[in-house]
């Protein structure tokens, strides 16, 4: 179990070090920061004193060595256009985004783990066939356009749900805007974390019902059946524990989707969260804002793929951690 | 001392492809579904034939004729689909917003499968700390997602060098960046059946006859892996064609003067609160039926070829 925790941390090390070369290669190549500090008029001489100064003319291996410490400090720099320290401004978007993902997790959870295990059980009944029907459509369409479905349907024509922004949030324990406790917050809500699971669901269902139909046919729950347990203790009980291992493996991988996928969806609902800053930072060539947003985001990937491993190793005690990848 | 073994590593016997092919012929959904891919493949291919217009030629730009709504509405009969706000033929735009999607899928396609073929034969057949190291990297890699990597590197791409000069490069730059993003499940399904076929007595044979190691993966073992390959191979298509769609609607893919269906979805969505519901309705309804006859297709192939498919 160490051993394999230390392999975790040293592949979590290695990639965070990838990315952080190429944010500082961003922040290197994009833009030139001396201007932006000094602004126009003034002189080269003045402006090469200040290159000189500020280390510009250092090595490049010198110059990424500085910015990783600064980096690890939480410090890159100051956004061009918000003039505050980049983190901050990220930091101050990122319960936004962490809301709609979150609200997303819990629909896709209790939405597709029944549906999954009814397809399973029953994949004779009409209920089940129109599932998959439904799945194979819904895998179909591409989550922009479901978002803009359901705001064309349920704002503007329906005008049931507003059509874009958070709504009022109320500030709790002095640094996290939640939207959850107003009821305009949540009605803003509804419709982007809609749009952000239905584009996940399909793919959840057809996996959770595969991984239960296969655990169905296998030789323990035949035993189960035959010694007489219960219908509902073999499938919510014996088969459901096995279906969920690969689930949850699978769910770990999504996260790097749900984070772009919440890009799209935020574009579409003028969601203010950190995917609609980074877009803003790109056509703003904010480079140390576009750094930042990766290093946070490369952090979030890595701490829950580290996670979920580790849940893994947990609920699963066969598994042998070391060879069980890197 | 050099043997052609012709007869021996015939993947996948013409009798068991003309049994699938008369399998396929009873199922009418997946008849259905090639046809309409076909169909769409033909108009795609067809575009600058039958479209009643040429949507890059400024001259058809006429604001006078913007925001028409289709013949069923608006009985325009110069315009079947309608226009959009800059007044080009809706029809024509999607016929060659659709050529352009499937020609950049299929090229994405082709290059993810390349490497791919080339990166899971090689880690399959030499194993050992190749095999590891190239695995961990699929790993690291799926771990963030095409579609995370493709908006960060296109984002970067767009800033480097300015937008303008982005927009003539980005089909190249979208190729390149679905094409790179997605080898890894090529790579891992080729070394799963690598591993599997290297243990059959006609590698041995072919080893032992002195056959060098390129050969026997590219002309014996590569050959056995096929049908996997051909599920994956329709399945990705739709994937980089949904990928190039949403990275358009973002406004990192084709530009405006040479919309694909991603980007007029994009223009459209202005629209839509406008009360122009088709500039956006049409294109989405093209690019959803496309998708959904490759994935009916891929399904159909997945559960008749039967291969398994690496899972996670």
């Amino acid at each position: 179990m160490l051993i394999f925790l230390l392999r975790r941390l040293f592949q979590a090390c290695v990639v965070m070090t990838v990315i952080s070369i190429i944010s500082f290669i961003i922040q290197d190549s994009l833009g030139d920061p001396v201007r932006q500090m000094v602004g126009q008029s003034v002189s080269p001489t003045e402006i090469e004193e200040i290159r000189q100064q500020q280390g510009f003319n250092d090595s490049k291996f010198e110059q990424y060595s500085r910015y990783a410490k600064n980096a690890l400090q939480g410090d890159f720099g100051s956004s061009y256009f918000y003039k505050e320290p980049a983190l901050d401004v990220i930091l101050k978007k990122l319960p936004a985004t962490f809301e709609l993902a979150f609200s997303a997790i819990l629909i896709i959870i209790t939405i597709s783990i029944p549906c999954g295990i009814f397809a399973a059980i029953r994949p004779k009944n009409i209920l089940a066939r129109f599932l998959m029907f439904s799945s194979t459509i819904g895998l179909s369409v591409p989550i922009f356009i479901v978002g803009i479905f359901l705001l064309y349907t349920f704002s503007i024509e329906l005008q049931w749900t507003p059509s874009f922004g958070r709504g009022d949030t109320v500030l709790v324990f002095g640094i996290w805007e939640t939207g959850f406790l107003t009821l305009d917050g949540l009605s803003h809500l509804i419709l982007p974390s809609f749009s952000l699971a239905i584009a996940l669901l399909p793919m959840f269902v057809r996996l959770i019902r595969s991984e239960m139909l296969e655990v169905l046919h296998s030789e323990y729950v035949k035993y189960a059946w035959a010694k007489g347990l219960s219908p509902a203790r073999i499938y919510f009980v014996h088969a459901f524990k096995n279906t969920m291992l690969p689930i949850i493996t699978i769910g770990g991988i999504q996260v790097g989707t749900l984070v772009a996928y919440t890009i799209l969806t935020e574009t579409i609902f003028q969601w203010p969260g950190m995917g609609s800053l980074f877009l803003d930072a790109v056509n703003r060539v904010d480079s140390p804002l576009i750094s930042a947003y990766l290093m946070v985001v490369g952090a979030i990937f890595v701490i829950s793929n580290t996670l979920v491993d580790l849940i893994y190793g947990y609920i699963n005690p066969t598994v042998k951690l070391a060879s069980h990848g890197l | 001392m050099k043997h052609s073994v012709k007869d021996i590593h015939l993947p996948i016997s013409k009798q068991r492809w003309k049994h699938i092919w008369n399998g396929f012929l009873s199922d009418k959904l997946a008849v259905l579904s090639l046809a309409i891919f076909v169909f769409y493949c033909v108009v795609a291919l067809a575009a600058p034939l039958i479209a009643p217009f040429d949507p890059y030629d400024p001259q058809f730009m006429d604001l006078e004729n913007s925001e028409i709504a289709p013949y069923w509405i608006s009985g325009d009969d110069r315009f079947l689909l309608g226009t959009d706000a800059q007044g080009r033929d809706l029809l024509s735009t999607i016929l060659y917003g659709t050529r352009l999607s499937l020609s950049i899928g299929i090229l994405a396609v082709i290059i993810q499968a390349s490497l791919g073929i080339f990166i899971g034969l090689t880690a399959g057949y030499a194993g050992g700390k190749l095999d590891n190291f190239f695995m961990r990297c699929a790993d690291i890699q799926l771990s963030f997602s095409t579609m995370m990597i493709a908006i960060v590197f296109l984002a970067i791409f767009q800033t480097l060098f300015g937008s303008d000069y982005y927009q003539q490069l980005a089909m190249l730059m979208l190729i390149l960046v679905i094409g790179l993003a997605e080898w890894p499940l090529f790579a891992r399904t080729i070394r799963a059946s690598v591993l599997a076929e290297k243990q059959k007595e006609y590698v041995d044979a072919a080893r032992i006859m002195g056959i060098g190691p390129m050969r026997i993966m590219f002309k014996h073992i590569l050959p056995n892996t096929m049908s996997p390959l051909l599920v994956i191979f329709t399945i990705q298509i739709a994937n980089a064609i949904v990928a190039e769609a949403a990275l358009s609607f973002l406004g990192l893919g084709m530009p405006v003067s040479e919309p694909s269906l991603g980007s007029l979805i994009s223009i459209g969505f202005s629209y839509v609160f406008s009360g122009a519901w088709w500039i956006c309705i049409i294109p989405s309804a093209t690019l959803i039926l496309l998708i959904l006859v490759m994935n009916l297709l891929g399904d159909w192939l997945r559960d008749h070829l039967n291969p398994k498919i690496y899972k996670d």
